[in-house]
């Protein structure tokens, strides 16, 4: 089989294979269980690291394909859907980084309870689901295994989150599914228009692109519909509802998974799908969404402020952040869209490790509500330091990730010469200075305030697997706050085929 | 007579070659051993089905006058159904032992085999006669059948509502013919086809909807549906899963060939509009009622009214590519909904219970079958990896073909529907997964035969999706068929 020569398919395989080992582990063996769970994790990261060090290599050999490792292996032969591979330096990155949020998400759901055995396979069913999509060129095989990453979410919400959880886990599954309603019918018209020779349809992604046969009538229907349907994704403002519910909901390993993979899942497919293949209408219509990611920004920010709920906080400072990916995108040339990928990764790390801590206070402490608690930092150091570290990464500090990733963005929209980009570049800007008065809210009160319940003083500082979670996170948001050209040599050549194709219809 | 016109049936034969087994058996086995009657059809039935998969039978040509097509579309379809009516066989084997039915399960048995039969004649008729006595042969017997349970007031009231219904729809289909037939003078899908060219008489579009009214009443479109939310529930759990996945393929199938070789050169702009409608109609009715069911079989009622649209998607294709995807769709279907009606027939033998609130908890006693109904809910919601995805769009591709603005707006009406359909399959896995505080449903274990029913099933809706050659040996079925689709 062809196929399997290609080193991709693993990403797939490895989760399908943790899959079967976990549905033969019993009910009640959590040691088995751990042990898969974390054989498969860790492999995962194994075969990522081997990724970028391979794509890494064949980029200092002097290929200069768009993607590498690519394999085609027919599916449907009669509507010619094939299982298309392939990646660039965008899917690498995002690949090692959820590579690395499954592997902290395995350790922060140590002791989840009850039922840990169907938790897992939910578990490793979503990420079936992400590696999938983020290792497919085909656009068939990228929407299907797009809807195997959300629907576990229902029942991982709805199962073992908390709060209002039916409610949550019921809204965002039928967000996200509305937003695939469009993303399928924008999928069916771009394969009818994909080549110009009618009866030789594809749903190549790379071949799509290259016979650029969609006519320009039709990219203004399809152009919104899928920027629409991975939008909603991408919390874009107004389709951020389901966001703040389902992060509020969710169980801890759930909230990192889903901020830190899911959501990125909306940012890749915009860009990948929508602009580059509909550079056209893209140019047309961008400035509609560039406003409204403008308003996802700003209003995320300002959301945050009045929150007093832990990963309601957390989870509005996300819609921000993932705004900020799409307004990047939005801008059209190479710096903002490396600095969108940079955001990409800086917000998964970051907010899985926010969602991370937030999950052990919780667990301590059985709230979160910041109004409830105070002075951690006397009591548990070590995740006071850790909430201290995603709060500077989210505000971006310099030496910390976030602040790669802003500046990038904010450099590349000012490259746009004319007032339209420039106001709104100035009003996203202002969204570092609120995210700077949330954050520090959060951790003057929390970490720094009186102590307001007499039982936390006899609370406990974080374990072992809980300290090698974060340990884990924190390092990467590290590392890429001070490395940061090592991420950006692989991620910058690949945003030049569609920078090309958006330039080329201007 | 040229007795090799047979062998262009040889699917027909098989059956009655069953059906005469199973009824040899009923009347001169000794009463003692008639217990063993179900399993005895079921696996005379299983051997039929595997051997009528044989290609080496299948003869490709008209027989009889013209009047009975044999080609590989129906050799297929007939396939399709087999599978289907196999799984209902083996799931109501125990049923058919209870003590209320075991008297008369030898008629159940028959009774099923027979309206198969007429089914067959349906998808194969190529003349109006031998499709009005195939309907009707697939209708009446299973008005016996959803009053089978004697003791049950609501099995008569829904045979009752069924029989009305199915006489009366039957009337209005034979006037809308009796028309074509004064029109054309002759009952020859062929025949009508080449003489109602260029003719655009008033008349013969009264016939045809009174013919899509009538066909409609089958596969319960709306507004032609009123019966089924009843019937569905009064009938005993295996004939409404007969009713819903088997009676509707078979006259999806057929309702596809007559309006595509009879009415597809002349009046497709026509019955596509038509059918646009009740297409619409059909989806959102069904899923909106479905949302407010609180008992099992009228939830699955709806459902299966909504999925009868997405069907019906297929048809207005009205090309090989809409063909294949619905043979591909009835069976997808077959399998979801023969799962979910599988789940709620042992749980009412074994329980009584069969409304969504007592599924509360179901996964805690009942991990398995909570399981298997799961993946009918996703699978019927249209969730990958499971077969309904693949289904749902392909159908919708083949609808996309003809790429008319048009139809992009009915496919967009439709996805908006499926999301609806989401919720309320979500609500049936909520029940069962979420709400583990309340557990109705005692932990039981069911009989071997249904859960060898279920096994099916379950590994059908696995794996009928990722294995791609089913769909692309239907596909390349549906496109050697040129003469069908050279008209339209």
């Amino acid at each position: 089989m062809e196929i399997f020569s290609n080193m991709l398919i693993y990403f797939v395989i490895i989760p399908i294979l943790t899959l079967g080992g976990l549905a033969l582990c019993k009910n009640k063996g959590i040691d088995a269980i751990r042990a898969v769970a974390v054989t498969g994790a860790t492999a995962l990261v194994g075969l990522a690291l081997y990724l970028v060090f391979y794509f890494l290599r064949q980029r200092h050999l002097g290929v200069t394909d768009d993607m590498i490792l690519t394999t085609s292996v027919t599916w449907y032969a009669p509507l010619n859907i094939k299982l298309a591979l392939g990646v660039d330096g965008v899917s690498v990155v995002m690949i090692l980084l959820s590579a690395f949020i499954v592997f902290a998400g395995v350790f922060a759901s140590w002791k989840m309870d009850p039922l840990p055995k169907q938790f897992f396979l939910w578990f490793f069913l979503l990420s079936t689901g992400v590696f999938g999509f983020f290792i497919s060129v085909d656009l068939f095989t990228m929407f299907m295994f797009y809807e195997v990453a959300l629907i576990p979410m229902y029942l991982l919400i709805g199962v073992w989150g908390s709060g209002n959880k039916t409610y949550s886990a019921m809204k965002l599954t039928l967000m996200l599914m509305g937003g695939s309603a469009f993303l399928m019918l924008g999928i069916i018209g771009i394969y009818f228009h994909s080549t110009a020779t009618p009866g030789e349809y594809t749903m190549n992604l790379l071949e799509i692109a290259k016979n650029n046969a969609i006519p320009h009538n039709w990219q203004m229907y399809l152009f919104p519909m899928t920027f629409v349907g991975f939008g909603v994704l991408g919390a874009m403002f107004p389709f951020h509802t389901w966001s703040p519910d389902g992060h509020a909901s969710a169980p801890t390993a759930v909230s990192m998974l889903h901020a830190g993979v899911l959501m990125k899942l909306g940012g890749y497919g915009c860009f990948r799908v929508a602009i580059y293949l509909m550079p056209f209408a893209a140019q047309q219509m961008g400035w509609i969404f560039l406003t409204l990611t403008g308003i996802s920004i700003v209003y995320g920010a300002f959301s945050a402020c009045v929150q007093t709920d832990l990963k309601y906080i957390n989870a509005y400072s996300s819609v921000s952040h993932c705004g900020m990916v799409l307004f990047a995108i939005l801008m059209f040339n190479n710096t903002a869209m490396t600095g969108a990928v940079l955001q990409m990764l800086s917000h998964g790390l970051m907010t899985a490790l926010f969602f991370a801590l937030i999950g052990m206070i919780y667990g301590r402490t059985h709230t979160r509500d910041i109004r409830e608690m105070g002075g951690l930092m006397h009591i548990m150091p070590y995740l006071g330091v850790g909430y201290v570290i995603a709060g500077f990464a989210s505000l971006g500090l310099p030496g910390l990730s976030g602040f790669v990733a802003e500046m990038t963005i904010f450099v590349g929209s000012f490259e746009h010469q004319d007032m339209f980009h420039r106001v709104l570049t100035i009003a996203a800007t202002t969204s570092i200075v609120i995210t700077a008065v949330y954050i520090l809210r959060v951790v003057g009160k929390l970490l720094y305030g009186a102590v307001q319940n007499e039982h936390h003083r006899s609370l406990t500082d974080a374990d072992a697997t809980e300290r090698i979670s974060t340990a884990t996170l924190i390092i990467a948001v590290a590392i890429i706050g001070c490395f940061p050209n090592f991420f950006i040599n692989i991620i910058r050549d690949s945003f030049n085929p569609v920078v090309e194709a958006l330039t080329s219809v201007m | 007579m040229d007795y090799s016109q047979f062998l262009m049936m040889p699917q027909e034969i098989g059956l009655l070659v069953v059906f005469l087994l199973v009824f040899l058996y009923d009347t001169f086995m000794p009463a003692k051993t008639l217990k063993g009657l179900p399993l005895f059809a079921t696996i005379v039935f299983g051997i039929f089905t595997i051997f009528s998969f044989c290609p080496v039978n299948v003869q490709e040509g008209m027989a009889f006058g013209e009047m009975f097509e044999s080609n590989k579309a129906t050799w297929a379809m007939k396939n399709i159904l087999n599978i289907g009516m196999f799984i209902v066989l083996l799931q109501s084997i125990k049923w058919a032992n209870s003590d209320f039915v075991s008297v008369r399960r030898g008629e159940f048995y028959e009774l099923m085999l027979l309206t198969l039969f007429g089914m067959y004649l349906m998808i194969s008729g190529r003349h109006f006669l031998v499709f009005v006595i195939g309907l009707e042969t697939a209708s009446l017997p299973l008005a016996t059948l959803v009053a089978f349970e004697k003791k049950h007031y609501e099995s008569h009231e829904a045979a009752a509502k069924y029989v009305l219904t199915a006489v009366f729809s039957s009337a209005i289909m034979l006037l809308g013919l009796s028309f074509v037939y004064g029109i054309t003078g002759t009952l020859y899908f062929s025949e009508i086809a080449s003489s109602i060219q260029g003719d655009n008489s008033l008349l013969l579009i009264v016939a045809l909807a009174f013919l899509i009214s009538g066909v409609g009443y089958k596969l319960s479109l709306v507004p032609f549906h009123l019966w089924t939310a009843d019937v569905y529930q009064g009938a005993p759990t295996m004939v409404t899963s007969y009713l819903s996945v088997i009676s509707k393929g078979s006259a999806a199938f057929a309702f596809f060939v007559i309006l595509v070789q009879v009415f597809g050169a002349a009046y497709a702009s026509i019955w596509e509009w038509m059918l646009y409608a009740i297409i619409i109609i059909t989806i959102t009715v069904g899923n909106l009622f479905a949302i407010r069911q609180r008992n099992l079989k009228r939830f699955l009622a709806f459902s299966s009214i909504s999925q009868a649209g997405y069907i019906m998607l297929g048809v207005v294709a009205a090309n090989h590519v809409g063909m294949a995807s619905m043979m591909y769709y009835i069976l997808v279907y077959i399998f979801s909904n023969l799962a979910a009606f599988g789940v709620i027939a042992v749980i009412e033998r074994k329980t009584g219970k069969v409304t969504t609130d007592d599924y509360n908890g179901l996964f805690k006693t009942n991990p398995w079958l909570a399981f298997v109904m799961m993946l009918a809910m996703f699978s019927l919601g249209g969730i990958p990896p499971f077969a309904g995805f693949f289904s749902k769009f392909f159908i919708f591709l083949g609808a996309a073909q003809t790429h008319s603005v048009a139809i992009y707006v009915l496919v967009f009406i439709a996805l908006v529907n499926t999301i609806i359909s989401l919720y309320y399959y979500l609500l049936v896995v909520k029940a069962m997964f979420i709400r583990q505080d309340e557990c109705v449903i005692p932990a039981f274990k069911s009989h071997w035969t249904e859960r060898a029913g279920l096994w099916i099933c379950t590994l059908g809706i696995i794996f009928i999706g990722i294995i791609s050659c089913i769909y692309a040996s239907l596909s390349s079925i549906t496109s050697s068929l040129t003469e069908m689709f050279a008209m339209i």
